[in-house]
C-alpha cells in the first residue's frame, strides 16, 4: 500500500459521518468538512508518530499540515527527507 | 511530589490481605475484619477499589459475590499473570495517573515485582490496611456529589465501551445514538466543591494545572471581571457529572482564557473542543480577542493540540513552557452534530 492509501485508509477509519456521506478527495479539507472531531486530531499525531517513527514538533502543529491527505503526505515526506 | 496526590485507587490483592487464607487451597476464607466497611468508606470518599490476584478469574469471582463485595471492584484483575501486567491494565482502562493509584499485598516480592515495573505507583504492605482511612491521601478534601457517585459513573463507562464494541456503524452513528446532552453554565456556589476537585484530579486535559481552592473560586464566580463555567455531560446511561470548567478573565479589549479542564472520562466522546467552540463565540459576539494561558506538562499534550487545531497561535512562551495563544476567531468549529448543546 502506498503512503497515501495509508493515510486515506487511516483517516476512513475515524470518520465521524455516515459513510455514504464520506466523500473526499486527496485535496479535501477533511477539518472544515466536518468529518472528524476534536480526538482525530491527537489519534492522527499519535498515527503519525508510531507508523512513520517521525516526532511532530509542536511547531509542526498547525492544522495546515493535516488538513487533507495531500499536506498530510506532503509533511510525511518532509519529516522523512529532513 | 507523587507521595502528595490523593489516591483515586487502591487494587487488592485477595489471599491474606483482604481475606484470611489461600483461595486455590481452601474455599474456607475469612474476610479481614473490618475490610468491608473500610472498602465502603473509601468507595464514599470517591476512591476506586480494584484487585490484582494470583487466582483463577471464575472461582474467585465466584467468592467475592458470596461475600457480597464484587460490585465494588472496577476491571479485576485476576489471573496468572504478573501483578504488574494487571495493574498497567487497571490504570488504562480507568485512565488515571500511576501516581493515583496505591497496591495492596502482603507479599513483599509483588509489592517489588510491581514497584520496578511502575515506579510511581505507592506500594502498601496488607498488614497495615486499617491505617488507610486516616491517611492524608485517602481522605480528598471536599467530598462531592460526583465522587460519590465516581464507581457508578465508571459502571457505566462499562457498559458504554461494551455497546461500542459491539455497535455494528460508524463511530458517528454510535455516537448520535447516545442522546448526548451537553450543558454550559455560569458556576452556582454549589459547583464550587466540584469545581476544586476538578482542578485537582485533572491532568491530561487541563491548560494550565494550577489548581485552584474553594474561596479563590468563589471570589472568581463573584467578581464582574471574570467568569467561571462549568459543563456537564449527560446520555441515555445517565449523569457524567461536572465534566469541565473554564475561567476566563473579562479584559478591556480582550478575554483572557486562565483555566481550561475537562475530565478525562469523556476523552473518547469527541466533546472536548465544546467548551471551548462556546468561548470563542461568545469572546466574537462580545467583540473582543481571545487570549489563553498554557503550561506544559508531560501530560497535557493532548490539550496542546486542541489548541492549535482550533487555531490558536503561540504568540509567546517561556523556558518553563509557559505558553501564551491567542486567536483571530476567524475560525470556529461547529459543535459536532451529535451533541445537544444547552447554554444555560
Amino acid at each position: 500500500m502506498d503512503l497515501k492509501e495509508k493515510i486515506r485508509k487511516f483517516i476512513e477509519s475515524n470518520l465521524v459521518v455516515f459513510e455514504e456521506e464520506a466523500n473526499f478527495s486527496d485535496s479535501d479539507n477533511i477539518f472544515e468538512m466536518g468529518f472528524v472531531n476534536s480526538l482525530f486530531a491527537m489519534k492522527l499525531v499519535n498515527y503519525i508518530e508510531q507508523e512513520f517513527g517521525i516526532t511532530v514538533d509542536n511547531d509542526d502543529l498547525e492544522i495546515s499540515n493535516f488538513s487533507s491527505v495531500d499536506r498530510i503526505f506532503q509533511y510525511i515526506e518532509s519529516k522523512k527527507s529532513a | 511530589m507523587s507521595e502528595e496526590k490523593e489516591v483515586k485507587c487502591v487494587i487488592w490483592d485477595l489471599d491474606n490481605t483482604i481475606w484470611d487464607g489461600t483461595l486455590a487451597e481452601s474455599d474456607d476464607v475469612r474476610l479481614k475484619p473490618g475490610i468491608v466497611e473500610l472498602i465502603k468508606t473509601l468507595d464514599s470518599r470517591g476512591i476506586l477499589h480494584s484487585i490484582s490476584s494470583k487466582n483463577t478469574h471464575e472461582e474467585t469471582m465466584e467468592k467475592l459475590k458470596q461475600l457480597g463485595i464484587e460490585e465494588y471492584f472496577l476491571y479485576p484483575e485476576i489471573n496468572w499473570n504478573a501483578k504488574s501486567i494487571g495493574v498497567g491494565n487497571i490504570q488504562k482502562n480507568l485512565n488515571i495517573g500511576m501516581d493515583t493509584i496505591v497496591f495492596i499485598d502482603d507479599q513483599p516480592f509483588e509489592r517489588e515485582e510491581v514497584k520496578a515495573v511502575h515506579p510511581e505507583i505507592t506500594c502498601i504492605d496488607a498488614a497495615e490496611y486499617s491505617s488507610l482511612p486516616e491517611l492524608k491521601r485517602f481522605n480528598p478534601r471536599f467530598i462531592t456529589h460526583d465522587s460519590k457517585r465516581r464507581r457508578t459513573m465508571y459502571l457505566d463507562d462499562i457498559k458504554r465501551k461494551n455497546e461500542e464494541d459491539t455497535f455494528q456503524g460508524t463511530p458517528e452513528a454510535f455516537l448520535a445514538q447516545l442522546n448526548m446532552r451537553f450543558v454550559i453554565h455560569e458556576a452556582k456556589e454549589e459547583d464550587l466543591k466540584r469545581a476544586e476537585e476538578l482542578t485537582v484530579r485533572t491532568n491530561q486535559l487541563n491548560a494550565t494545572g494550577k489548581t485552584y481552592d474553594y474561596e479563590e473560586l468563589n471570589q472568581f464566580r463573584l467578581s464582574d471581571n471574570y467568569k467561571l463555567l462549568v459543563c456537564e455531560l449527560t446520555d441515555k446511561y445517565g449523569s457524567y457529572g461536572k465534566i469541565g470548567l473554564a475561567l476566563i478573565e473579562i479584559k478591556e479589549d480582550c478575554w483572557h482564557l486562565r483555566l481550561l479542564l475537562m475530565s478525562c472520562r469523556v476523552m473518547s466522546r469527541g466533546v472536548g473542543t465544546v467548551l471551548m467552540s462556546h468561548i470563542m463565540q461568545e469572546t466574537k459576539k462580545a467583540g473582543k480577542k481571545l487570549q489563553a494561558d498554557f503550561k506544559t506538562t508531560k501530560r497535557n499534550r493532548m490539550m496542546y493540540v486542541s489548541y492549535k487545531f482550533s487555531n490558536f497561535k503561540e504568540i509567546s512562551s517561556d523556558e518553563e513552557g509557559h505558553i501564551l495563544f491567542e486567536n483571530d476567531l476567524t475560525m470556529i468549529q461547529p459543535f459536532p452534530p451529535y451533541i445537544d448543546v444547552v447554554i444555560q
